[in-house]
């Protein structure tokens, strides 16, 4: 065979060089940019203007920040929010964590079912948990303080949901299975030679726990702490179920309630918005350095052992009993209370009586309301075109910035990931505030809720592709270069079917993960695109506490299905697909 | 068939300084031989074998393939490595693990330019893989498959699209001592069987020499020497050279005296005669290079007419099974000796060698 090869002496013009790869590039860098860059500006830009009255123009102001900065309800708002967000981490990171070191490090009985404990968060929306709570804890409707009081006969109800203490039960209570998950990851990298070494040279379990483990476990420690802290000062749901009714102000409820008064403070909202980003925008950058950071104290080698396990004789059947406890706090009881009022006729608390008056009503009711089922249908529509458009717009940037050598290319990777230091709220708040002043229609129709998702959870589509790109080593693509293939071809054959393990995993996830979103829905909905967690708050504004019910046990039983999905498909599709 | 010319790469490091990659590397391979690049990690090896196969563009040079020219910086040309029709086998073997073994071996011959039908294809593909003892499992799962298989996969499908040109990137080196005996005749007969022109590039010196028509030394981005292997190995261009093929006691001296051709150097163990003295001049510093097959040990003095013989202790004894490698201490100095197994001279005691003037090399300093 002669070598042909199809070439002239001269290389070609610059418009033959401009293949489908740069195009493709520059439209998914666009998008990206777009998405996460004006919506922020818009915000800045809002929170220096006054409100826009019927005749009087929006002018520039500093009154906001003024307000913001100056008022004693601002900073009332604000030491509630850092309390609350404190208690919180501390409440899930000490749940969290002895159940981890019980999982990993002990030898429990009934551990294998601890695993179980990593999927609640998925099909436990937080405004559900908090209902749920409420109407368990609640000190006028709550189960359990019904139940203590008739079996002790006492005058006063036991717990009281609706104060400071309650938030943080709750909240800790919702985040504790993310910190079960990172400190397990975290008990599990450590190599046991390193305990056993303290051993031998004569330490106890005491002093070889707090010296080497716990030090050792540090970055993973701080971080996990602020994860959580972050999180809880983002937390809409529960401030507002709880703090409101009794006037507890967090920051994000002081931003919902600016945008509640007539005329809508945006500007005010704003401002506020502002602070929470600055919060959370250094929070997460303290986290992202820690986790560079911690390559000193990284234990992992790569060859693969088994962790220390303490035998706890007869003490294992407490702690086996505590998780026990720990399922029942956050998966049964909740779950129970909403089955229960779901059969009610009127929400009554459960009683002999009670018991046989139970009816399907309110299923029914839920099966029949149109505005119901139309949620449904806007939440599928949403959580379908929004993951997909993420996994797409991700693989294509972290193609971009894991694979190519293009100058810039970290500052691609910011700003895709930008969206993460948005709470829900402001997101949606800067989304409303961009689509009023650039009108194109779309404020009030479904697709400013497809554009809000999309920008939410970008990051977390981002992380599944990254992951999962960098594991395609780049001699596998060189190597089809070698064979002759073109990039298109590459990047089809190649590239993708690597990552369709990832890609199939980010799409279930954000699909999940939309379908339960309230936050950034609240300010974007109107009359015809509201969603299914949407629906869930109205009606609990409204009063209709069984008919909510009802909707949540569908919901619930639906998120149930989804999650089973997406691990059936996980498993079937490993790394060999064609 | 292979020419390449002055090729250069300068790399840019973290602070803007230039660092040069490979510096006027030329050489040329005739047709269905294999040409061995060899060398110590970072002395630009794989850069070579990655600017001929187009993954990488030099700076400057020329390379030529069969007559056609593949890259000319000068000429402004750049053949893409997907255009060249060479074939690669990767250092990682490159296996792609979401296709079969059949699949992996096809997809040259499917993404090819010339249309093959599906027969075609299965004939080329089955051929490949009996060449390199795989064709019982052609459609198992690539991923599934032992190092040695992967590395076979990586072959066949190198040589399933007939290229004019080979090339080879450390690909024995993730494999076990054992294995790379074993691969080295099987990857030496194929080359063979096939007639393919060859680039090898490895840091393994005894594979170099074991498999090579010609060896082409390369440190710090230079090519050092350019010969066959007896040649490197017998006539080393320099100490680097010397050290890294096989190994060698050096001695230093100063040259102190002509014989014809060879030269008698005043040296740190004795008078040593050398008998190619390379034109070194009276009074020159010079480095003698002795391997350790070559000094004849024995217990008591020897008698010979070349008059180098030389009396020292035994330092240290490592018994290697086939040889027994003893350091012997001629003063200040350390000379390796290879011998007999059968020796029992106990560590200490006095021990004499002898060196033939012909199978002593002096060397240039560096």
């Amino acid at each position: 065979m002669e070598l042909q090869l199809g070439v002239t002496n001269t290389p070609p013009p610059f418009w033959r060089r401009l293949d489908s790869k740069w195009l493709v590039i520059g439209g998914a860098t666009a998008i990206v940019a777009v998405l996460a860059l004006v919506p922020l500006c818009f915000l800045l830009w809002q929170s220096f203007m006054t409100p826009q009255g019927a005749d009087t123009p929006s002018v520039f102001t500093l009154s906001n920040y003024k307000v913001a900065f100056g008022t004693a309800d601002s900073w009332s708002a604000f030491a509630n929010s850092v309390e609350f967000a404190i208690g919180a981490a501390l409440a899930s990171f000490l749940i969290g964590t002895s159940l981890a070191w019980i999982n990993e490090r002990t030898n429990t009985p009934l551990r294998g079912l601890f695993s179980v404990v990593t999927v609640v968060p998925l099909i436990n929306p937080a405004i559900l948990f908090t209902i749920s709570w409420i109407l368990l804890a609640s000190p006028k409707i709550g189960v359990l303080n019904i139940a203590l009081q008739s079996l002790f006969g006492l005058s006063h109800p036991v717990f009281n949901i609706y104060s400071m203490g309650g938030m943080i039960w709750i909240d800790g209570l919702q985040y504790s299975p993310m910190a079960f998950l990172l400190m397990s990851a975290a008990f599990r990298g450590m190599d046991p030679s390193l305990e056993e070494s303290s051993i031998m040279s004569g330490a106890g379990l005491l002093k070889t726990t707090f010296r080497i483990t716990l030090r050792l476990a540090l970055p993973a420690i701080v971080s996990t702490i602020l994860i959580l802290f972050v999180r809880a000062v983002e937390s809409f749901e529960v401030p507002a179920l709880i703090g409101l009714p009794v006037k507890i102000q967090v920051m994000t409820s002081s931003i919902y309630e600016a945008l509640q008064m007539y005329p809508s403070q945006t500007g005010l909202a704003s401002a506020y918005s502002t602070v929470l980003l600055l919060i959370t925008s250094v929070g997460i950058y303290i986290q992202s350095r820690l986790i560079n950071a911690g390559g000193r104290y990284t234990t992992v080698t790569g060859k693969a052992f088994r962790s220390r396990v303490v035998d706890l004789g007869p003490w294992r059947y407490v702690t086996a009993s505590l998780f026990v406890l720990y399922a029942l706090l956050v998966v049964i009881l909740p779950l129970l209370v909403l089955l229960w009022s779901s059969f009610q006729k009127f929400y009554a608390a459960p009683s002999m009586a009670a018991l046989q008056h139970l009816t399907l009503d309110s299923y029914r009711y839920i099966f029949s309301y149109p505005e119901i089922k139309e949620a449904i249908g806007n939440s599928l529509i949403l959580a379908f075109s929004c993951a997909t458009c993420v996994m797409l717009l991700s693989a294509v940037i972290c193609w971009i910035v894991v694979k190519t050598k293009i100058r810039g290319r970290w500052l691609l990777d910011n700003v895709a990931s930008l969206p993460m230091v948005f709470p829900g709220l402001v997101l949606g708040l800067a989304v409303m505030i961009f689509f009023l002043n650039v009108n194109i229609g779309i404020y009030g129709t479904l697709w400013i809720l497809v554009i809000a998702y999309i920008t939410r959870f970008m990051p977390y589509g981002m992380r599944y592709t990254t992951t999962s790109m960098i594991q395609v080593s780049k001699e596998l693509e060189e190597s089809a270069e070698m064979c002759g293939s073109s990039w298109a071809r590459t990047f089809y054959s190649i590239v993708l079917p690597l990552l369709k393990p990832g890609l199939i995993s980010g799409w279930i996830y954000v699909f999940i993960v939309s379908i339960r979103e309230l936050s950034a829905s609240i300010l974007l909905y109107s009359p015809g695109s509201e969603t299914i967690s949407v629906v869930v708050w109205e009606l609990w504004q409204n009063g209709q506490y069984v008919e909510l019910s009802a909707l949540s046990v569908v919901f619930v039983i639906g998120l149930l299905a989804l999650v089973s999905i997406a691990q059936w498909v996980g498993s079937k599709f490993g790394v060999k697909s064609v | 068939m292979l020419n390449i010319q002055s090729l250069n790469t300068v790399y840019v490091d973290r602070h803007g300084a230039k660092v040069a990659g490979i510096e006027n590397v030329s050489f040329e391979v005739p047709e269905g031989k294999l040409f061995t690049l060899l060398g110590p990690s970072g002395c630009g090896k794989s850069t070579t074998l990655r600017s001929i196969a187009g993954l990488e563009k030099p700076d400057g040079g020329r390379i030529t393939a069969n007559g056609v020219t593949v890259f000319s910086a000068s000429d402004r040309i750049f053949v893409p490595p997907n255009k060249r029709q060479f074939g690669m086998v990767f250092q990682s073997y490159a296996i792609w693990p979401h296709m079969s073994v059949f699949r992996n071996c096809s997809f040259p011959l499917d993404v090819g330019s010339k249309k093959l039908t599906k027969r075609q294809i299965e004939d080329k593909v089955m051929r490949a893989l009996s060449a390199v003892g795989l064709d019982h499992v052609a459609d198992r799962d690539a991923t599934r498959m032992s190092g040695g298989q992967q590395q076979r996969l990586a072959l066949a499908r190198a040589i399933v699209m007939e290229p004019k040109l080979l090339l080879l990137d450390e690909p024995l080196s993730n494999l076990d001592a054992k294995l790379r005996d074993k691969m080295r005749f099987e990857l030496k007969r194929l080359q063979r069987e096939l007639n393919v022109t060859t680039i090898y590039v490895t840091h393994d010196q005894e594979e170099a020499l074991a498999m090579s028509y010609e060896i082409a030394i390369m440190k710090d981005g230079h090519v050092v020497q350019k010969a066959r292997p007896r040649e490197i190995y017998e006539q080393p261009a320099n100490r680097f050279v010397a050290d890294f093929i096989g190994t060698t006691s050096f001695v230093e001296g100063l040259v102190q005296d002509h014989d014809g051709d060879g030269i008698v150097v005043d040296s740190s163990i004795g008078k040593l005669q050398v008998a190619n003295g390379y034109g070194v001049r009276s009074g020159a510093k010079v480095v003698v290079s002795l391997r350790p097959e070559n000094l004849a040990v024995s217990e008591s003095e020897p008698d010979v007419a070349h008059g180098n013989v030389f009396e020292g202790t035994v330092y240290s004894k490592v018994f290697l099974g086939e040889t027994l490698d003893f350091e012997i201490k001629v003063g200040d100095q350390i000379l390796l000796a290879r011998v007999h197994p059968s020796h029992r001279a106990p560590v200490g005691s006095k021990i004499w060698f002898t060196v033939d003037p012909t199978r002593c090399i002096a060397l240039n300093q560096h």
